[in-house]
Order: structure tokens, then sequence, then C-alpha cells
């Protein structure tokens, strides 16, 4: 390598890096700017500060959050909203995605075209329709109502997202597995769903952010305080008087934890490529 | 192991598509039966109806005498080795091996025992820990035929098992798998478009053309006499040659090529054979083996040479392909020559055609006369 192309690759790498590092620091500013607000004493929004850690940091916030708030009723109802729209997501989409990839039938083409048209429409737009169907079903008020809506709004991204994994597996392993011993069934799940861990696990992640994060349907299909998920329990910090800042600084930081935690859990598995080595290629 | 027998086994796709048309042949038990023909030929979905991977339209299709037309494909007691292997990605060598086995609840013990035996016959035994991607294209393909082997299943079934495979490799798989249909006494059924495998590993050769059997025979009984101008063109390596013409009338039979370059007296067998075609378009078929070098030609061949202009010459090193001409804007021949043989690029070089060895076809139905 000569002196002059070793240069331009050094300054290729410079910049590289410099552009990467201007994009984590966007990124992250957001985040540290909320650990900033919920470190601060009283209840202070606005900084002109640029300090990392504030002066006279403490972690009163942290600790009122769990005292003075109902907020591990609202992480319990989040959690379990989130965990069973996860597991309808898992189930209907891996079955769902499977049967669009796989077989050919009247109505497929249409039904698939349709999956993708419900995604074009905004959210507060099917709210009005769906608020009336539930009221009819008698589901306000309950957390079936909000995971009906979740799973709804969640299946046709994750249907697709799984049909399109499923197109990339060879038909012969499933063909292969029949011939052995299987029914199309036990060929689906023993040796077809372990293959399409990476869309499953991308599948499970989107339906519980989709629940977890979620503040307009909750809004106003849970009126109950009891039934209250995090988003909602969040918003009560914020009042007509005054907005208790430094508490919603830090309730965000605790709902952000376990979505944190749940990526980096499930990351080994986003890598793809499992299916190397089985057919030639 | 058992027979196979297909009774006017027809498929049609969606949209009237006709892959295989009326099927009839029998595999019988231990026979070694290949399905041969070009892409598109119906070898594979026959293949596939077979082992209940696709369905079929008409027909039936017995193993071992049952009709299996409506049984699932884990219910034939067949095994199946894929052209891509196949192999499950999520589990070893051992585990793939098995997969049949365990589903089929044998004792474990067992299942060792014969995941131990194939590996041994397949030379496999130090990859059994180890995941399909961690072998090689022949290793995986050993593995696919392992594991159709432990099952000790009814039938066998290969559909171009050893296409993805470099040209070495191919033929010691290719010795390996007759070895092995020898040893294992099996019926097997084996799909490929390579008519070099079908010559060297079948017992009876299944030749198929858009849908339709064109002709079922030893390899020998094929090579020596096809049944029409598709199967003779289609078995051997270079093709055979094709010379349209008429056979003519003179002190004995001739045969003259369409442009009356080539005229070649019939020997008297065939003479015999043809007198009622004298007139009729015919098409000669010679194979390239079966024209010699006319300098070194035996006497009996002496009214049988035709001037020839050279066009390439290849050399095999054992024998040399020599492609000709016999007028201006005539067809390209091949002739197979002796290594010692001289022709010369655009020099005229003298041939014997040994007609004792020509096979001939209607120019109208195609089939042999």
């Amino acid at each position: 390598m000569t002196v002059r192309s070793k240069r331009t690759a050094l300054l290729g790498r410079f910049l590289t890096h410099a552009v990467l590092l201007l994009f984590v620091v966007f990124s992250l500013f957001p985040v540290w700017q909320v650990v900033n607000i919920s470190l601060r004493p009283g209840n202070q929004l606005l900084s002109t500060s640029l300090e990392l850690i504030p002066t006279g940091a403490t972690f009163e916030n942290y600790v009122r959050l769990f005292t003075e708030a109902d907020f591990l009723r609202w992480l319990w109802n989040s959690t379990f909203v989130s965990l069973v729209v996860t597991v309808t997501g898992v189930v209907f989409a891996s079955m769902a995605g499977y049967g669009f990839s796989r077989f050919r039938f009247a109505g497929r083409n249409i039904g698939l075209l349709s999956l993708l048209t419900t995604q074009m429409f905004p959210a507060t737009m099917l709210l009005l329709p769906m608020y009336i169907m539930l009221i009819k079903l008698g589901l306000i008020n309950s957390y079936l109502g909000v995971v009906i809506v979740y799973s709804a709004t969640a299946l046709p991204f994750c249907i697709w997202t799984m049909k399109g994994y499923y197109d990339t597996i060879p038909v012969s392993l499933e063909e292969a597995a029949r011939i052995d011993g299987c029914t199309h069934f036990s060929a689906f799940y023993r040796v077809i769903l372990p293959l399409a861990a990476p869309a499953l696990v991308i599948t499970a992640l989107f339906s519980f952010m989709a629940a977890w994060s979620e503040y307009l349907v909750a809004a106003q299909i849970l009126q109950d305080t009891r039934l209250w998920t995090l988003p909602l329990g969040l918003k009560s910090f914020e009042s007509s008087m005054s907005t208790e800042w430094g508490m919603y600084g830090a309730g965000s930081l605790v709902v952000m934890v376990p979505v944190v935690l749940l990526f980096l859990a499930l990351s080994r598995w986003l890598v793809s490529g499992l299916t190397l080595g089985s057919v030639k290629g | 192991m058992a027979s196979v027998r297909l009774e006017n086994v027809k498929k049609v796709y969606e949209g009237g598509v006709v892959a295989v048309h009326n099927c009839n042949f029998e595999v019988e038990d231990k026979e070694f039966v290949v399905l041969v023909g070009p892409s598109g030929c119906g070898k594979s979905t026959t293949l596939r109806m077979i082992a209940g991977l696709e369905e079929i339209s008409e027909g039936r299709v017995l193993i071992d005498g049952q009709v299996v037309n409506d049984v699932a494909p884990k219910d034939r007691d067949i095994a199946m080795v894929f052209q891509n292997y196949a192999l499950y990605p999520h589990m070893t060598v051992f585990e793939n091996m098995a997969f049949g086995l365990r589903l089929r609840k044998f004792p474990k013990d067992e299942i060792t025992k014969r995941v131990q035996e194939a590996a041994s016959i397949l030379g496999i035994e130090e990859y059994l820990n180890r995941k399909p991607k961690a072998l090689s294209g022949g290793q995986r393909q050993r593995v696919a035929v392992g594991r159709a082997i432990v099952r000790k299943p009814k039938v066998f079934l290969f559909d171009e098992p050893l296409s993805n495979l470099d040209a070495k490799l191919r033929v010691q798989m290719r010795t390996e798998i007759s070895k092995l249909h020898r040893r294992l006494g099996a019926t097997m059924i084996y799909v490929t478009h390579d008519q070099t495998e079908a010559m060297t590993m079948a017992d009876r050769i299944v030749l198929m053309k858009d849908g339709h059997i064109q002709q079922i025979a030893s390899p020998l009984d094929i090579y020596n006499g096809p049944a029409n101008r598709f199967v003779a063109g289609f078995i051997g390596s270079p093709a055979m040659n094709f010379i349209e013409g008429r056979i003519r009338k003179e002190r004995s039979l001739v045969f003259e090529a369409a442009d009356g370059a080539i005229r070649l007296p019939l020997d008297k067998i065939q003479g015999r054979r043809l007198a009622d075609h004298v007139g009729k378009p015919l098409t000669l078929g010679i194979r390239p083996e079966h024209i010699h070098d006319a300098a070194t030609s035996p006497r009996t061949m002496a009214s049988w040479k035709i001037k020839a202009g050279i066009e390439i010459v290849e050399p095999m090193g054992n024998e040399l392909y020599v492609y000709f001409t016999t007028s201006a804007a005539g067809r390209q021949y091949v002739a197979r020559l002796k290594p010692d043989a001289q022709p010369e690029v655009g020099a005229s070089f003298g041939l014997a055609v040994d007609m004792g060895k020509a096979h001939f076809f209607s120019q109208e139905s195609e089939l042999a006369v």
C-alpha cells in the first residue's frame, strides 16, 4: 500500500467514525436530558447548564415514584398487557405468515394486500370505530379490550415480517421432515419455527413495544385508574396547574429499562444466517 | 424392500399445464431405476408424486402393492435425498440422521447404533457433532444419504443428488451410491438430467421428454437400440450424428443424404430390414465412435468412406473429437477417432462410417425403423 492510499484510507476511517459519533450524540442527547431532569432536585424542567450530572443530583424522584405514585401497579398492568400482546402476536403471526408463505389459496393476494392497507391508516382514524366496537362488545375498561386493539394493529406488520422470512427458508426442509415422519404441522414447528427465530424475535419485540409504549388507545379504553398502563400513569404526573417533571423523567427511564434489557437479551437471535449450511447456496 | 408401480399417472398443474402424461412403469424389488431427461421433462414431478410431495391428478401409485395416492409421505416408508441436501441447519449431523428415528419413537440405543452404522458406511463418523454449515458439499451430501439409510425404508428416492457437487466429487459419490445400492439391496429411484449418471448407475433407465416416457430399458439396450431420434440424441456424448436423406434402390440399397453429399450402401441385414422404406424420408443416426479414420479402418468398411472437411479438432488425450462437414453449407458432424489419427483443420480427411452400427428413424414419427 502506498503512503497516499494509506492516508486516504485513514481519512476515510476518520470521517466514518466522525459521522457515526455525531449520530450517537444525536441519539443519546434526549436520553441524557431525561436522566438529567430525573436527577435534578425539585421540579426543574429547563436548565441552560450542560453539566453531565446536575448540581445537587438526587434520587429523590425515583424514591417518590415508587412510594408516592401507583407506579408498581402501572408497571404490572403494562407488563401483563404487553406480554399477552406479544404471545398473541407471535402465535398468530407465525402461523398466518407461514400460511401466506407456503400455501396458494383463494383470497391469498387480497388478504396480503388488505393487511398492508391497514398499515396506511393512522391510529387516530381507527380509534373511533374500534371504540364503538369495544363498547358493543362490553370490553371498555378491560385488559382484553386493549389486548385486542394492540394485537389487531401490530399483527399485519408481524405477519408480513414472518411471511418474508419464511419465504427465505427452503421448502425442501419441510419436505424432508414430512418424509422423515412429520405431519405438515409438526414439520412447521419442529423444523421451520426454530429456523425462523430471528423473525420471531422481531415480531415479539415489535408486539411488545407496540403495547408497552402505547398511550392513545389506552387513554380511551382504560378509564379505571387501577387498570392504567405505564404511559397513562406517566401522563398523570402532568396536571393543569403543574407537571412533576422530575418524577416524569424518572418514570420514563424506568419504563425504558425493560425494553433495553429485552433487546440485549434477544440480540443474539437477531443475527440472521441461521439457515446457513442447510441447503446448497 | 419393495416394488413401486405407476399406473397411468398424470400431473396437471393449475392453469391446465400437464407436467406428466399417463406415466406407466414398474420398479422391481431391489432394482435401481434412473429417471432421466432434459429440464422440464417431468422426471422430478414423477419422483415427487411417488414421495407424496405432489398430488397425483390421475392414475395410481402403488408401493409394495398398496395404492398410496392418499397416504402421507411419512406413512409411505420411503426416504428421499434432495438436490440441495435439505439438512436441518439447527441440528447436528447426528440429530439430522436420528430425526426420523426419533419421530418413530425408536429406542435410544437403536438410534445410536443405526446412526453410527450409517456414519461408518459413509465415512462421516468424525462429523457427527458438527452442524451442517461446518461441512463441505460432499460431506453434506453424505449426511443427506445417511439420513435416508438409517431408516431402512422400503424405497429410496434421489432427486438429482449430485448436481451441486463438482465433477470429481460427483464421480466419487456416483460410485458410492452404486456400492450402497448393492450393499443395502435396496429399491432405488434416482432422478438426474445427466446421462452419464443414468448409464453408469441404472439397472434400467426411464427416459422422459415433455412429460412423456420415451423408452424404458437397460442402459445398453437404450444405447444400442434407441426407440426414437430423441432417445438416440440424448444418450451418448458427444451426441449421435443425424443425417436426413432417403434410401435409394440401385444395384443394392444406398442411403443418400438430402444434399447428396453422402452416399452410403446399406449392409445386407439392414437392406432386408429397410426394404419397405425405399424412397421414404429417413434420418440416419450414427454415433461419433462409429466413424473411423478411413486410412486405418477395416477392409469391410471400404464402401462406406466419405470425404470430410475438418472444422475443429479437440484432442482429449485418449481420443480425438473431430468436427467436420461433408458439403460447403452442410451440417456439422462429429467423429471420435483414435489419438494417432492426424486430421488437419481446414483440410480434407477420409472417414469411414460403420454402417453396421447405423440407426434409422422415420422423419415423420421420429421412431426407429
